[in-house]
């Protein structure tokens, strides 16, 4: 659909937020909480940190959750009586405030998720998100979403996008059809703005550091570059702090938890870099150093995903490098490929 | 030339050691750690203020034993570690060359535990007295209180272990939350799963945690947690006479039977 351009106050955005709350959709929005700032649902415009550069771990959260019901069970003396969760039951939701980086993480999301067989739990979640992103006034040096095809102002995965053009007045872009419905309900606080109005001036300038077709062909061509891989990795220490965070990891593990009579199947987020993650029943495990680990992961956004869904697993938001304990910076590592010559 | 460069440089062409860990500069303002065994490596050495990391940590990572022998950059927390990885059979004396940072800038070498020993004797280890500090509130509390305060803490917690893998003294190849055939621990990040988590490693730290704070420094969700593992040192203390990472061949307090320990604990 053709993108439609409008213009909201300041002012009324707590007016906004009143409107959201009193339709009945729950919002999603950054909150602070000490040093880290969550997604959360929120109540009230006051609630939200707007001014942050991103929140401590994605958006990706309000379709993903860390942990999730997908299935209750009965043990009975006649077998097992299974009751799924209908995904159908969840709620119209309204993601706030979120960043570019985090809404088109969610186009990986899609794609990964989107694979037959597909996942329910997810895209009804995520068909039910109407994702209002702010674009960046300001990025810092972990960012790096204009090498990896994005930007401070990039609209892809978003339904509107909202950019603050002076004090008073935020930018409003109509993207998608669901937006044009959101959009809808709060007709009576925009007005139309003119065709002239250059958003470039009003984003973050994020430099190019790489060239990603080069890191992709060049990452897909180091699978055997053990050196490489051991050499970037030496410092990791194989948590899953940059899998939790990062907007586009998707992987999953499924739990039962059940006493005598009943029990609940859980999906829970799982990480590659955790050693765990590929060890068989046998005691083999055939990532077995966490060289090894960390290849998987640059493999699985830069080689993996291009090759088999078509996109680049990776939006460039740096949280991964914000939140590791030790300071693998993903950039660096991915500047570092791109200048290698492969031989 | 640092001093620091100079002797790793030493330490390299003499083959004292294959590999020092040490620290360089990191992204924005942070440091992290190097693993030097080229004289390019070495050039990027640094050692400041913020050079704070407990380095000992990679001491117990496959790949990182597998540069040869090893050097560390110690800070007193790193020392610590050593002897308690000493005495938990991890480490050998004289394995490992350590050389440790001093406040002034100068370096100390050790080469056997003894003198890690000696010298842990008269250096401060305590808590440092903000922590001291939050330790007091939070004893102050009362058991309710911080009940609320812990499951607050808690719930932000995304179950992402990069607690447990900076923790030197997280060193089990097999933690037993990881085990869940039965589930031991909850394995989901949930508000019973996340306690039960920290409850335990608590339990399993108490008495060997050195208060280095990488536990905490590590955590993406800023969850202080190393106060949990602080809290126990007093009482190990009190009732054992033990101290953690002050021996080489210290007999872990919770796992020494000793006739004349109390057993008021018993009910
Ligand atoms: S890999 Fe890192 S930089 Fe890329 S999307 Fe994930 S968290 Fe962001
Ligand atoms: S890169 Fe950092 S955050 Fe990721 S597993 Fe390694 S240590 Fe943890
Ligand atoms: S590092 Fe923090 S968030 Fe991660 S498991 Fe530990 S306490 Fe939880
Ligand atoms: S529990 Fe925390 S403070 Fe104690 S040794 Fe481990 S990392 Fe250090």
């Amino acid at each position: 659909m053709e993108k439609q351009l409008k213009i909201l106050k300041y002012s009324d955005l707590s007016k906004l937020i009143e409107k959201f709350r009193s339709q009945g959709y729950p919002v999603l929005a950054p909150v602070r909480k000490g040093k880290v700032v969550e997604i959360e649902q929120v109540q009230s415009l006051d609630e939200i940190a707007l001014d942050v550069l991103l929140s401590t771990q994605s958006a990706k959260k309000a379709a993903f959750p860390k942990v999730e019901k997908v299935l209750e069970y009965t043990l009975e003396k006649s077998g097992t009586k299974q009751f799924p969760v209908d995904p159908a039951d969840y709620k119209e939701t309204i993601l706030f405030g979120v960043r570019p980086c985090d809404a088109s993480g969610f186009k990986s999301l899609d794609a990964i998720f989107g694979e037959e067989p597909k996942d329910q739990f997810y895209l009804e979640k995520k068909g039910k998100s109407t994702i209002i992103s702010f674009s960046c006034p300001v990025a810092d040096e972990y960012c790096f979403c204009t090498s990896v095809g994005g930007g401070p102002g990039n609209t892809a995965g978003s339904d509107l996008q909202f950019t603050g053009i002076s004090k008073e007045e935020i930018l409003v872009e109509i993207l998608t059809e669901k937006g044009e419905k959101l959009a809808a309900t709060f007709a009576d606080l925009l007005t139309d703005a003119g065709k002239d109005i250059d958003k470039s001036k009003f984003l973050a300038d994020v430099k190019v550091v790489f060239d990603v077709d080069g890191v992709v062909e060049k990452t897909t061509a180091s699978f055997n570059n053990t050196a490489l891989w051991l050499e970037q990795s030496l410092r990791c220490i194989g948590c899953g702090a940059c899998a939790f965070v990062c907007p586009t990891c998707a992987c999953f593990d499924f739990q039962d938890e059940q006493n005598t009579k009943k029990g609940v199947r859980l999906r829970l987020w799982d990480s590659c870099g955790f050693s765990l993650f590929t060890l068989h029943t046998s005691g083999h495990n055939p990532r077995e150093v966490q060289s090894q680990r960390w290849r998987q992961r640059i493999m699985h956004k830069f080689a993996y995903m291009p090759e088999q869904l078509h996109v680049v697993g990776c939006e460039g938001c740096g949280r991964c490098s914000r939140a590791c304990p030790v300071d693998m910076n993903i950039k660096e590592h991915l500047t570092a490929i791109g200048e290698k010559v492969i031989v | 030339m640092s001093d620091l460069i100079k002797k790793v440089t030493a330490l390299l062409n003499d083959k004292t050691i294959n590999a020092f860990i040490g620290y360089e500069k990191g992204s924005a303002n942070r440091i992290r750690a190097i693993f030097v065994r080229t004289e390019d490596q070495v050039q990027k050495l640094i050692l400041n203020a913020s050079c704070t990391q407990n380095l000992t940590g990679y001491l117990m990572k496959h790949e990182v034993k597998k540069l040869g022998k090893l050097g560390i950059l110690a800070n007193v927390a790193a020392l610590r570690s050593i002897m308690q990885l000493a005495s938990e059979f991890q480490i050998k004396d004289g394995e490992v060359y350590v050389l440790f940072a001093n406040a002034d800038g100068s370096l100390t070498e050790f080469t056997d535990f003894k003198s890690i020993e000696t010298f842990l004797q008269t250096t401060d280890t305590g808590i440092k007295s903000e922590e001291q500090e939050m330790i007091a509130k939070l004893e102050a509390m009362t058991v309710n209180e911080r009940w609320l305060f812990w499951n607050k803490e808690f719930e932000k917690c995304i179950k992402c272990y990069a607690c447990r893998a900076a923790c030197p003294m997280c060193y089990c190849h097999r933690c037993t939350t990881d085990v869940n055939q039965p589930q031991w621990i909850p394995v989901a990040s949930h508000e019973l799963g996340n306690l039960d988590y920290h409850l335990m490693r608590a339990m399993h730290l108490a008495g060997r945690c050195v208060n280095c704070g990488e536990c905490a420094t590590a955590c993406p969700m800023d969850i202080p947690l190393n106060l949990l593992t602080y809290q126990l040192i007093s009482p190990i203390k009190a009732t054992f006479d033990a101290t953690a990472g002050m021996k080489a061949d210290a007999m872990y307090a919770l796992s020494t039977y000793k006739p004349d320990d109390k057993e008021n604990f018993i009910i």
